[in-house]
């Protein structure tokens, strides 16, 4: 990772001016070109909500909507976000103390346990229902195979998410 | 009244912080000045070192120092040993413990062999390169039988044929009870556990404040008080310089609580000595053989038996993989031995191991810690023995089930507590009987296999018993104190990785002292808020550190109700606590805050009374005399392809007893976890070695965690048999639901394909598609 204590003396070939958008705020930076997207999230702009847990794109828990899609933050660089939008896990709930009806419904159905891989679930899952409003369990299951989870054996996420749609579909009076 | 919330499925105090990024991990710490450790690790199995030469490395702009085991002066040292062996007669014990940087030689791949430390990792990365290091291998020790030939290389050159232990356990004759017996089966059976992959890898922070000379270490364990004590140790401070935190924990399950890595030693020291805070974050390639694993045993067992499926006795003898080094002492092998023994009447055990060392990563316990090898084995006799002898493999399981009214139940030999071997409690067929209601055993039997399999479906069905040494000691601590807010602070030694401690042992104080379950803020892992403890290991945490709040929890009760007496100037026995008050029963409006106590509790004037003390808190132990006794029985209805040998679990029960529970949300939760490990370790996840101690499949998309698709949905019904050990009545839970998995899936393969008619066996574990395809092509 390059602090940005690093960046001003680094013999490190090129750099570039890049400029972001993060969860509706916008941030340059100058970047090394080698540096991931995911160790500039959570080290440069200090959002380390974002996980990491393998480095080569198999866990998911890096996972961020980027264009409003799920990618996966240690699979890109830093540079290629250079004019685009990203929103992390930060960016679901205005606090913790005014979750997210996905948010709500994880806690509600115990769908984390250490919560290491939970912002990268978050996240593949907040694309999933935008385009599947209604999905069964199948679609479920098949949308988060993506993400590894080493605790919960998957049914209490499985839960949350059916429990999500169905409120995000009859929002509560 | 508060309502009571033990018992309760609460939803968890943690899930707020964790679910909007705000919760923190150790890699998330971000220090003024911070440089960054990244480690040159062996790339071959065994060999001798002739050099080390890092002069290139330094002179690496970003660079500010790295270091070889020759830097490290007398913080060289191997560590210590974790956990000594067991009070045994005859035992032979070698210990070799892993040091911090290799000297001499690296005995598995990823033993580390210097340092560097930079102004980044990618530049600390970068300068790994720049090390020339000269290496003359040696054969590798990989085989567990090759192992103790006597031309087999050795892994320590002192240690003739690599026995690292050698340990008999035995109880009865099985020698007379062989000579009567009407019926015996012998047969190999290998059990290999792989690697316990947390989703968040190892990591550590160092820091040093010169000014306060005082060491923080942020550190991804589960024992953080063994490790603020072994760290004072070496680095020549006091305990109370050091302060040890583990934050957020991204899941342990075992490993994280071998003490001491070597990156654990070698970076508080490097903090020290460069005066600047360093952080080192584990890639996921290094966690394959930088973090300990479990891996293999190899068991030659045989039962004799009555012509009625009577259990007469078991002699094993196994061979126990314990790689390089053994810090860990004997605790996975030790509880396959006891495993074993299952819930089962065994009146006749002798049981042999011997632990070798090989040139592989550490072992050490990783959720089952053991248990599972031995709980293969028994499964495994019983429904061989159930085919041989014509008996239903239900049948023959509940025929020799130790009976409800011999418990407390002796089983004679030493456990990995050191304490004689015995169950506590337990009910055994009621459990069965759950169990084999809830998957339709004769139905699916009788009707629905044999009509799936006239359409061609190769369905199976699979059903297995377990019983789990739980909530051993020594003893856990908690501090339970009342705020000026009125919320209420507890504080325990152990680490959290999930659990949901912050929530079960707010529970437990928040009946004791009144107050709602949300105002109860429990600190786990921070060896400044709670200076005593062991660690989260052996499915201990809310049996031992429960009680330990529970107990700190009824003091502060009687300080509370004692000093509000005094406050109202009234008998003890008018008074009612709850939702977060004392109030005057029948007086309507009389009442008085816990706040509003707690700041009487530390008057201003009015001095506190001899014999008396400040505020309204307390500091508890709680030691249990031995550990607890869980069981369970899975049953599992599968499909598999007979040409792919992909499984598909059609149905998953579990029923289980683990005492008392807390919260049956989290224990759900913590059984699905459980099971998806075990689903892992039978089918999916092997850690793949080559002739050269090569670790062959070391990334997540080679060593096949179960995603959503394999884990099931599963059924699961909680029993109770209270632990008559604590008041609390309460048996470990966190590992059980790992444990049976292996003879299930065995079970209901060889069920679904028919096999027995074939005469193929499944008596190994890990299966997959491609050995199951080995295993019935061989023999076709």
């Amino acid at each position: 990772m390059i602090g940005r204590a690093v960046s001003t003396d680094s013999q490190s070939a090129d750099r570039h001016d890049i400029a972001v958008i993060v969860n509706g705020l916008q941030y340059s930076r100058t970047v090394e070109s080698r540096l991931l997207l995911s160790d500039f999230l959570r080290h440069d702009l200090l959002l380390a909500g974002t996980h990491v847990g393998c480095e080569h794109g198999v866990c998911g828990a890096c996972t961020v909507i980027f264009d409003g899609v799920p990618v996966r933050s240690c699979l890109m660089l830093a540079a290629q976000a250079d004019g685009h939008a990203i929103m992390t896990v930060e960016g679901l709930a205005a606090d913790r103390n005014h979750l997210n009806p996905l948010q709500e419904a994880m806690r509600d159905c115990h769908g984390l346990q250490c919560g290491y891989c939970t912002p990268g679930i978050l996240m593949t899952m907040t694309a999933f229902l935008d385009e599947n409003p209604a999905p069964d369990e199948a679609q479920v299951r098949e949308a988060l195979s993506g993400n590894l989870c080493r605790c919960t054996g998957y049914q209490h996420i499985v839960d949350a998410v059916l429990l999500a749609a169905e409120r995000l579909r009859s929002p509560s009076p | 009244m508060t309502t009571r919330s033990f018992g309760a499925p609460i939803t968890r105090n943690e899930d707020a912080r964790l679910l909007s990024g705000q919760a923190l991990f150790v890699d998330d710490v971000e220090l003024p000045g911070m440089l960054h450790a990244a480690f040159l690790r062996s790339n071959v199995a065994h060999a001798r070192i002739r050099s080390i030469d890092v002069a290139v490395a330094r002179a690496r702009p970003g660079v500010i120092a790295v270091y070889t085991a020759a830097d490290l002066g007398a913080l060289w040292a191997p560590g210590p040993l974790l956990v000594p062996p067991p009070p045994i007669a005859g035992i032979v014990f070698n210990q070799r413990t892993q040091v911090p940087l290799a000297k001499d030689k690296v005995r598995h791949v990823g033993e580390p062999l210097a340092v560097v430390v930079a102004q980044s990792r990618y530049l600390a990365e970068d300068a790994l390169a720049d090390i020339a290091i000269d290496l003359e291998p040696l054969p590798a020790v990989v085989d567990l039988e090759k192992a103790g030939e006597t031309d087999s290389a050795r892994v320590h050159d002192d240690v003739r044929g690599n026995v690292a232990a050698h340990v008999r356990q035995f109880r009865g004759n099985y020698a007379a009870a062989r000579a009567r017996a009407d019926h015996l089966i012998a047969r190999r059976f290998c059990y290999d556990h792989g690697a316990s992959s947390p989703i968040e890898t190892r990591g550590i922070v160092a820091s040093w404040d010169g000014r306060a000379n005082q060491l923080t270490v942020w550190d991804t364990t589960q024992a953080p008080v063994f490790l603020r004590n072994g760290l004072a140790g070496m680095l020549g401070l006091s305990e109370r310089q050091v302060r040890v935190i583990a934050p957020f924990v991204g899941g342990g399950f075992g490993p994280k609580i071998m003490l001491f890595y070597p990156e654990e030693v070698v970076l508080p020291w490097a903090a020290m000595t460069l005066n600047r805070p360093i952080k080192w974050i584990e890639d996921r390639l290094e966690h394959f053989f930088a973090t300990s694993h479990e891996r293999g045993q190899t068991h030659d067992a045989e039962i004799a038996l009555s012509g009625d499926g009577m259990i007469l006795g078991i002699k094993d003898v196994f061979l126990h993989d314990t790689g390089a080094y053994n810090p860990y002492g004997l605790t996975v092998p030790i509880n396959s031995q006891c495993t074993l023994l299952g819930p089962y009447v065994v009146p006749h055990y002798d049981s042999t191991f011997t632990a070798v060392f090989t040139n592989k990563p550490i072992v050490t316990p990783y959720r089952g810690a053991g248990r599972q090898h031995g709980v293969f084995v028994i499964e495994r006799l019983l429904d061989i023995a159930a085919r041989e002898l014509g008996i239903d493999r239900a049948e023959i399981r509940r025929r020799n089930f130790i009976p409800p009214d011999a418990f407390p139940y002796k089983n004679d030999i030493i456990y990995q507590d050191f304490t004689r071997l015995e169950y506590d409690s337990g009910d055994y067929e009621p459990i069965l009987d759950k169990a084999l209601a809830a998957i339709g055993y004769r139905e699916f039997l009788a009707e629905e296999q044999p009509r799936l399999k006239a359409q061609g479906r190769h369905v199976g069905l699979g059903i297995a018993c377990y019983v789990e040494g739980t909530g051993i000691g020594p003893y856990e601590g908690a501090k339970v104190q009342v705020q000026a807010n009125g919320k209420v602070s507890v504080a325990t030694g152990i680490g959290t990785q999930g659990q949901g401690h912050f929530t079960v042992f707010a529970q437990i104080a928040a009946d004791q002292v009144g107050v709602d379950v949300r105002n109860v803020d429990v600190v786990t892992g921070d060896t400044d808020q709670f200076y005593w403890g062991a660690g989260t290991f052996a499915s201990r945490g809310a049996v031992v550190a429960g009680n330990a709040v529970n107990e700190a929890a009824k003091v502060v009760r009687t300080k509370i109700i004692k000093l509000a007496a005094e406050h109202f100037e009234c008998a003890e026995e008018d008074l009612e606590i709850g939702d977060g008050k004392v109030s005057v029963v029948g007086v309507p409006g009389k009442a008085v805050t816990l706040g509003e106590l707690a700041l009487k509790a530390n008057p201003m004037r009015g001095a506190v009374r001899p014999g008396t003390e400040p505020g309204l808190e307390s500091t508890q132990y709680f030691g249990p005399p031995s550990g607890a006794t869980a069981s369970g029985v899975h049953a599992m209805i599968i499909e598999i392809d007979p040409l792919t040998f992909m499984v598909q679990v059609l149905k998953y029960v579990v029923v289980h007893d683990c005492g008392t529970i807390i919260n049956p949300l989290i224990l759900s939760g913590q059984i699905h976890g459980g099971v998806a490990q075990g689903i892992g370790n039978a089918y999916y996840e092997q850690l793949v070695f080559d002739d050269d101690g090569q670790l062959l499949n070391a990334s997540l998309a080679d060593y096949l965690l179960p995603t959503a698709l394999e884990v099931p949905r599963m059924e699961i019904v909680h029993t109770v048999t209270a632990s008559p050990l604590n008041p609390l009545g309460i048996k470990g839970a966190g590992e059980a639901g790992a444990i049976p998995v292996g003879p299930l899936f065995a079970q209901a393969i060889e069920d679904a394909l028919g096999l027995a008619d074939r005469k193929i066996e499944l008596n190994e574990i890990p299966l997959s598609p491609n050995r199951m395809f080995e295993l019935t092509t061989k023999s076709r």
